[in-house]
């Protein structure tokens, strides 16, 4: 059941190229630039705090950021919840280590559309989409994608 | 009675028979119709709910083809960038009804909305067995009156099962 929605796929969400860049505010008020991790192992996970499978892949995200921080790993999460208020009741109660933002249409649309949860790209150190996971997924395999990206130089 | 006779009978009998079980065959075979869930024109299976009758789900094909005969109330009880990105033409956003406010925004629209009124819901924000939305929302509506209900069956989300296969989409709010 955990893995139940690893077949299907969102379709045209973009799976390759330059990850598209956007800039938002934190649901903490802080700026949020993706090209400010330039350099950077980038994981982004479309998510959101009614989506259970998404909620079974965050507790993996935490540790990853825990583990891989120092080698130049940063996780971020796109709530796609309504509104701020119940992602951060979750970020706090969860205890993330990573910045989270409300998304929008619009940056769903630029990442070719997020119609369906929970959606993660890997991004590789020069800004290129290496990965995409859509649906539940063994943790595993998105770690492993992240361990391949961090021993590549930019 | 006489031998013959008796074979004329038997075989009349005969006839009768085979002829009403060939109309109770042809029936249960007869090309499906849009306007009747129960005959759905889709091959798809949809699995059955421990919660929601058969009668009343519909698959994306049964659905797609009853609105281009009919006028239902559309329902979309999921999130709203989701909406914005793509939704069925002609259905208004709700928001999650795994939220209270999204309850109360379901409850809200149906004020108006007569009882015999045709209502499909739907949501796609995730696999149907993960999707904490459509089924309270279904609840909702049968705890109001509402029995003329279809519910969306999307096995995946609303991307691979109505976007992908081609059917009609209309974006913003």
């Amino acid at each position: 059941m955990l893995l139940s929605g690893c077949r299907f796929s969102t379709p045209n969400a973009r799976a390759s190229g330059e990850a598209p860049e956007f800039a938002v505010a934190d649901i903490q008020g802080k700026k949020l630039a993706l090209s400010d991790y330039r350099g950077k192992v980038v994981l982004l996970d479309f998510w959101a705090t009614w989506c259970t499978p998404c909620l079974d892949e965050i507790p993996h995200f935490v540790e990853m950021q825990q583990k891989y921080a120092t080698q130049g790993f940063q996780a971020i999460g796109i709530s796609m919840d309504d509104g701020p208020k119940p992602v951060q009741t979750f970020y706090s109660e969860h205890k993330l280590n990573y910045p989270v933002a409300i998304g929008t249409a619009k940056l769903a649309d630029s990442f070719g559309g997020i119609l369906g949860l929970p959606v993660t790209f890997v991004i590789d150190r020069n800004g290129r989409i290496r990965k995409k996971f859509v649906g539940a997924t063994d943790p595993k395999a998105i770690e492993l994608e992240v361990v391949q990206a961090l021993q590549l130089s930019p | 009675m006489n031998s013959s006779r008796l074979l004329r009978y038997v075989f009349i009998l005969w006839l009768v028979v085979s002829g009403l079980l060939l109309l109770s065959i042809r029936s249960e075979g007869e090309p499906p119709s849009p306007l009747h869930p129960r005959h759905p024109v889709s091959s798809d299976a949809i699995p059955p709910d421990p919660q929601i009758p058969s009668r009343q789900m519909i698959s994306s094909e049964e659905l797609n083809q009853m609105l281009k005969v009919q006028a239902p109330l559309v329902l979309q009880v999921g999130p709203r960038s989701m909406f914005q990105q793509a939704h069925i033409p002609g259905a208004e956003y709700i928001g999650a009804t795994s939220a209270p406010e999204g309850l109360e925004a379901l409850r809200t629209r149906l004020n108006s909305v007569p009882k015999e009124k045709l209502v499909v819901i739907y949501c796609g924000c995730c696999p149907w067995d993960r999707c904490p939305n459509v089924h309270p929302a279904y609840k909702l509506l049968r705890s109001l009156g509402y029995s003329n209900v279809r519910v969306l069956y999307m096995a995946g989300d609303f991307g691979s099962d109505w976007v992908s296969k081609g059917y009609p989409t209309a974006k913003g709010d």
